[in-house]
């Protein structure tokens, strides 16, 4: 009865919010990313660099805004690493994303090494502190919102909204949509199809890296081999359940969380394993469900043209 | 030298296609000893220390081999089903199941004697794995699911699945790790060399490469597979059932993928370890597309990566440089041999640099 | 004035010449047919026309000025727009935003207002009748066309070309489009379409080009002229239409075909027998539903009405493979994505098809010395010119591989042999070669079906023709009751009785 009462408590809402930020940011990544027609398996990858860049950023310069900015743009590297492989050499586009993720993993542990001397591990860092609102903080009821809370959450909602209100509402976003489903067409009626592309992919790598800042600079205060733990698939998954569409991407990792955050927060007593597979199995139940009508950008993949 | 024509046409594109490799393999050793300057480590030192701890001595060659097997497996199973024109991105959860599958059958059968209970849990790890792909092969045949999309959602599933396993009913009683009890030791796989991890496994491993070539290039199940992948419509208007071969192609890599895990269990640790998969499943594709798909030339690359991590241990002791660099190494390799263009555009720019024609 | 003036334009891919010297000119205001078969260059010009290829030689003309079309970007900045056979449509999108895409109204955030506004304004003055909020995947082939042409229309295009519009559309929905393009002529638009059509032409063209082999052969006023003329002008004198094949008794029907429904927007189905020891030929433009006979009868698409029979079996839900076991010989119509597999040899090309006779294959493993033996015999027998049979078949010459086929084809002494367009891309020598072993089966016994773009084949091959269009059978007559001018009305949807009306 008490679990109950917690199920629908703040504690319990912000707890949700937290764990889906990075993935919900990497989900929007990879939802622009494959609106263009392009398929990214490596937003793991991707959002590990993110991991390191943000330490790494921090470090350096003490000031962990810097070491958000870093992330953002080691991700934007790797996004056009990706862009430039898939769309000027035409490379087999999953298995580029296999290979990014490989080299993240074994570039994030060489490089720790060299600059901190442990396999791994980086050394400790300052935290993305929280901040308070002031007049906000006032409101009735979410003014608790506004309370020592991560920046990252009112830059997530923001990305969630501006994601959204560029693809629906924007020339940029209805270009966007037409040559993920027919690129031909969209090239027929003058659009540059490839410098869309090229600027969707390094905006997903850029996403994904600030995903991936949030879980070594906000949760945590270092960087850890292989901090990521699967939420780069995750996240693929919260695109697909999602639709391939931004807020959808941002409630399927709500979802997603939600399992998650239940689990930590009212002991029930399923294996973490049941938990951690819930994204997968609701993925895999909304594909089959929908048969051969998934909702996907028609030409995904497709480089033809 | 005076060559039948064809013969030499097939000979070129042989030797074209192992240039390309090769090419792809040095170019990602120079970018990787750029990273190790940049970064402040001597390259040779390291490139030499890796060669040592690969190469250097009967116990370092077997530990490259032992380390080559799943590899095989795995490289195996993705060459199988490109030979149909698929991809089968799921041979990390394929070999998990069939490890978990191998171990549970040969713990369950106990005391039976070493001729019953080996092929059995070698066949109960393959049935489990070739029934995570045939899972795949009916998504793609019958609801035209993308088999990627769908074999990475199964990869997940399966793999925390197996460590559910381990960590609860089948975990070894009295245990701080995740791990299943021993296997009956009439269910091990015997080692080659003693005191090094090397078993008999590899005579599996080689056997299932000759297997492999000679199902492709001698039997109409193979012959059938391999029309699937080149032209679809003439396959079907010849007679062939696609939504069969599909299937059971897909069924089949994941059996074979399974038995990487397999041979990982009863021939290395002895037992099921939650996670001991640095990634054999995704390593395995980077090992088929470097070997093009050639049986023979996936032992070759799988040596190649079995090197890599068995020479990395010395080479982070000698160098200082991070074991993980053989990572880098390895993903350098996949993306630049994903991409054959890269390696040609390369080799005009650097000819041009060097002065050659 | 003169809207479009080509002259002599010549057009080249590699040694194939498209476009002869071609002469087009189309006034303003008026709807313009451009005539002529398969392969006679229509398309071809109309895509130099819009910029989508440069010609050789020649120079255009738009609106009495001289300007070099670079690009189809160029092409509508002179308000010249095409509509092509296969859309360039978004199946996710809505109408509105398929016509407004990359010319939104707005400057970042799109004016959905001003978008509205324009487009149904447009849509009413026209009479087009277009759901704004519609996704176009779910509207049907008709409309999803009036969306192309809404679209050229709101990207500025006077001068409009259509690339056989009707090809895909209902009788009623030829109607209608027919219909929405006298609305346009009203409305000062000028219209390009090509055909081969000769009822649209004759119903609402003002002037008709017609153009056979590449060269354009005469420009001619609709109302002075007649289908029966233009017909005769579409085929030309040159066809040799001889018959110098023997008559034969005909016997037993080996295959027939009975109420198939071909196409989804097909008048009637199609009933028809082929006997042993007689060749069927099927004439008429590609696209009436050749395609879809090939397919239903070897079991590759399904036949959801109708039932097919052969040797007294009925095969109509049966699989490819028990279809072949029966007897059945398939040339089929796309060599190079159909019939052969570009990458494997030349021996792996002859297992394809037998790979379930035992001769070739026992208990799973192939055969090879059989399967080598049997190559190198059909090599020789059907004058296969390659090095040997290791031979990768993709460097072989389109006839020679054609005669790999059809020698695996026919080895196997099927009772029904099939054969769709099986002299394309040929040269003379080996389109002679192929019509003797057709002449050859007849004389064996086996029953043929010829289906052919080509009336000479037709006509040198064939005991009966029938002809296709739009998935009915216009009529089925044995082949010394044809005419020339009779086929060709029929092939361009006339039937023989009109054939005196303009």
């Amino acid at each position: 009865m008490e679990n109950l009462s917690y199920l629908f408590s703040f504690d319990m809402l912000m707890t949700i919010l937290r764990l889906a930020i990075p993935i919900g940011l990497a989900a929007i990544g990879g939802t622009i990313c494959e609106r263009s027609g392009i398929i990214n398996l490596g937003i793991e990858g991707m959002m590990l660099l993110g991991a390191f860049g943000g330490v790494l950023g921090t470090h350096l310069t003490d000031n962990p805004w810097m070491g958000v900015l870093m992330a953002i743009f080691v991700g934007g590297l790797i996004g056009l690493l990706h862009a430039v492989l898939c769309i000027k050499f035409k490379t087999n586009q999953s298995v580029s994303g296999v290979g990014i993720n490989i080299l993240a993993t074994g570039l994030t542990v060489v490089l720790t090494r060299a600059v901190w001397k442990t396999d791994g591990i980086s050394g400790q860092v300052d935290q993305l502190p929280s901040i308070t609102i002031p007049v906000l903080q006032d409101i009735p009821f979410i003014g608790r919102i506004f309370v020592n809370q991560s920046p990252y959450l009112f830059i997530t909602i923001a990305v969630v909204a501006i994601a959204w209100f560029v693809m629906y509402k924007t020339k940029v976003g209805l270009r966007l949509r037409a040559i993920g489903d027919h690129p031909k067409a969209a090239e027929t009626v003058g659009i540059n199809v490839k410098k869309y592309r090229y600027v969707a992919v390094i905006i997903c790598g850029m996403l994904c890296g600030l995903g991936g800042a949030y879980l070594s600079i906000v949760q945590n205060n270092r960087f850890i081999n292989n901090m990521v733990a699967g939420r780069g698939f995750m996240a693929l998954a919260a695109n697909i359940f999602g639709g391939w569409n931004p807020l959808g991407s941002f409630l399927a990792s709500i979802v997603f969380a939600f399992a998650q955050a239940v689990r930590i927060k009212l002991s029930i007593n399923i294996p973490d394993q049941f938990v951690q597979m819930l994204p997968y199995v609701i993925t895999l139940l909304v594909l089959v469900g929908i048969g051969g009508k998934s909702k996907g950008p028609e030409a995904l993949g497709d480089m033809s043209d | 030298m005076q060559m039948n024509p064809k013969r030499r046409a097939t000979l070129n594109a042989m030797l074209s296609n192992l240039l390309l490799s090769m090419a792809a393999i040095v170019l990602s050793l120079i970018v990787a000893a750029f990273i190790m300057l940049t970064v402040g480590y001597n390259p040779i030192k390291a490139y030499l220390a890796l060669y040592d701890g690969a190469f250097g001595s009967v116990n370092a060659v077997s530990n490259t081999l032992s380390k080559s097997i799943p590899l095989i497996f795995t490289g195996l199973a993705f060459a199988f089903a490109s030979k149909g024109g698929m991809f089968n991105i799921g041979g990390e959860g394929q070999l998990y199941v069939g490890a978990l599958a191998s171990t549970a059958a040969a713990i369950a059968l106990g005391n039976a004697p070493r001729f019953i209970i080996l092929p059995a849990a070698i066949f109960a790890g393959m049935f489990a794995g070739g029934l995570l792909g045939g899972f795949v092969g009916v998504a793609k045949a019958k609801l035209h699911l993308n088999e990627v999309i769908v074999a990475i959602m199964v990869n997940y599933i399966a793999s925390l699945l197996t460590s559910y396993f381990v960590n609860g009913p089948m975990k070894a009683a009295k245990s701080m790790t995740a791990q299943s009890d021993l296997v009956p030791s009439s269910a091990l796989f015997q080692k080659i060399i003693p005191k090094t991890q090397l078993t008999t496994a590899l005579y599996i491993a080689l056997a299932a490469v000759v297997i492999i070539y000679f199902f492709f290039k001698k039997t109409r199940a193979g012959y059938n597979i391999r029309v699937v992948g080149e032209n679809l419509f003439a396959a079907q208007a010849s007679g062939v059932n696609k939504t069969m071969v599909i299937i059971l192609t897909m069924g089949a890599s994941g059996a074979i993928a399974a038995l990487a895990g397999v041979t990982e269990v009863l021939g290395k640790y002895g037992r099921f370890i939650d996670g001991f998969s640095p990634g054999f499943g995704f390593t395995g594709i980077a090992v088929a597309v470097l070997a093009n798909n050639n049986p023979f030339g996936i032992i070759v690359t799988a040596m190649l990566f079995g090197a890599l991590d068995s020479g990395a241990l010395k080479m982070s002791y000698v160098a200082g440089i991070s074991a993980n660099m053989v990572m880098v190494i390895q993903g350098l390799v996949i993306l630049f041999v994903a991409t054959p263009q890269i390696v040609q555009w390369m080799n005009k720019k650097g000819g041009k640099k060097l002065g050659k024609s | 004035m003169i809207a479009v003036e080509m002259r002599n334009i010549t057009k080249r891919f590699h040694s194939m010449i498209a476009n002869d010297n071609v002469n087009f000119m189309v006034e303003q205001g008026e709807i313009h047919s451009l005539l002529g078969e398969n392969g006679a260059g229509k398309t071809t010009l109309m895509n130099v026309l819009f910029g989508l290829y440069h010609p050789e030689e020649g120079y255009i003309n738009i609106n009495e000025q001289r300007i070099d079309i670079s690009s189809p970007r160029i092409a509508y900045k002179l308000g010249i727009g095409m509509v092509h056979q296969h859309f360039m449509l978004v199946n996710n999108l809505t109408v509105l935003e398929n016509i407004i895409l990359g010319n939104e109204p707005g400057r970042m955030i799109i004016d959905k207002k001003e978008s509205y506004k324009k487009v149904q304004a447009l849509s009413n003055q026209y009479n087009f009748g277009l759901d704004m909020d519609t996704k176009v995947s779910d509207l049907s082939v008709g409309i999803k066309q009036r969306v192309e042409i809404a679209k050229t229309i709101y990207r500025g295009a006077d001068i409009i070309i259509l690339d056989e519009p009707t090809a895909v559309l209902t009788p009623l929905e030829v109607s209608q489009l027919l219909q929405i393009l006298l609305d346009m002529k009203k409305q000062g638009k000028t219209i390009i379409f090509i055909t081969h059509k000769l009822n649209e032409t004759m119903e609402i063209s003002d002037h008709v080009t017609i153009l056979r082999g590449g060269k354009s052969i005469a420009t001619v006023s609709t109302k002075d002229t007649s289908a029966k003329e233009l017909a005769n002008l579409m085929v030309g004198s040159e066809i040799n239409l001889e018959i110098k094949k023997q008559s034969k008794e005909c016997n037993e029907t080996v295959l027939s075909l009975k109420d198939v429904k071909l196409l989804p927007n097909a008048c009637s189905s199609v009933s028809f027998e082929i006997h042993a020891g007689e060749i069927f030929g099927i004439a008429g433009v590609e696209g009436n539903g050749q395609q879809e006979i090939e397919e239903m009868i070897m079991g590759l698409r399904s036949c959801k009405s109708g039932c097919i029979v052969l040797k007294g079996i009925d095969i109509t839900n049966l699989c490819p493979r028990l279809r072949r076991s029966y007897g059945i010989g398939y040339i089929p119509s796309d060599r190079y994505k159909q019939a052969i597999l570009p990458g494997f040899t030349l021996v792996d090309n002859y297992l394809l098809g037998n790979q379930y006779d035992k001769k070739y294959v026992t208990k799973g493993i192939i055969n090879k010395n059989y399967l080598v033996q049997r190559a190198k015999t059909l090599m020789k027998d059907f004058d296969v010119r390659a090095v040997d049979e290791n031979q990768t078949i993709g460097s072989l010459s389109g006839g020679n591989q054609q005669k790999l086929v059809v020698g695996r084809e026919v080895s196997n002494n099927p009772d029904f042999v099939i054969a769709c367009q099986p002299a394309r891309g040929l040269d003379v020598v080996a389109i002679k070669y192929i019509h003797e072993v057709l002449l050859e089966l007849r004389q064996q016994g086996k029953a043929i079906l010829l289906i052919s773009a080509e009336l000479s084949d037709l006509f040198q091959l064939s005991d009966r023709i029938g002809v296709l269009y739009k998935g009915t059978m216009m009529a089925v007559k044995r082949t010394e009751e044809y005419t020339k001018e009779s086929i060709s009305l029929l092939m361009a949807g006339r039937k023989v009785e009109n054939a005196d009306e303009p």
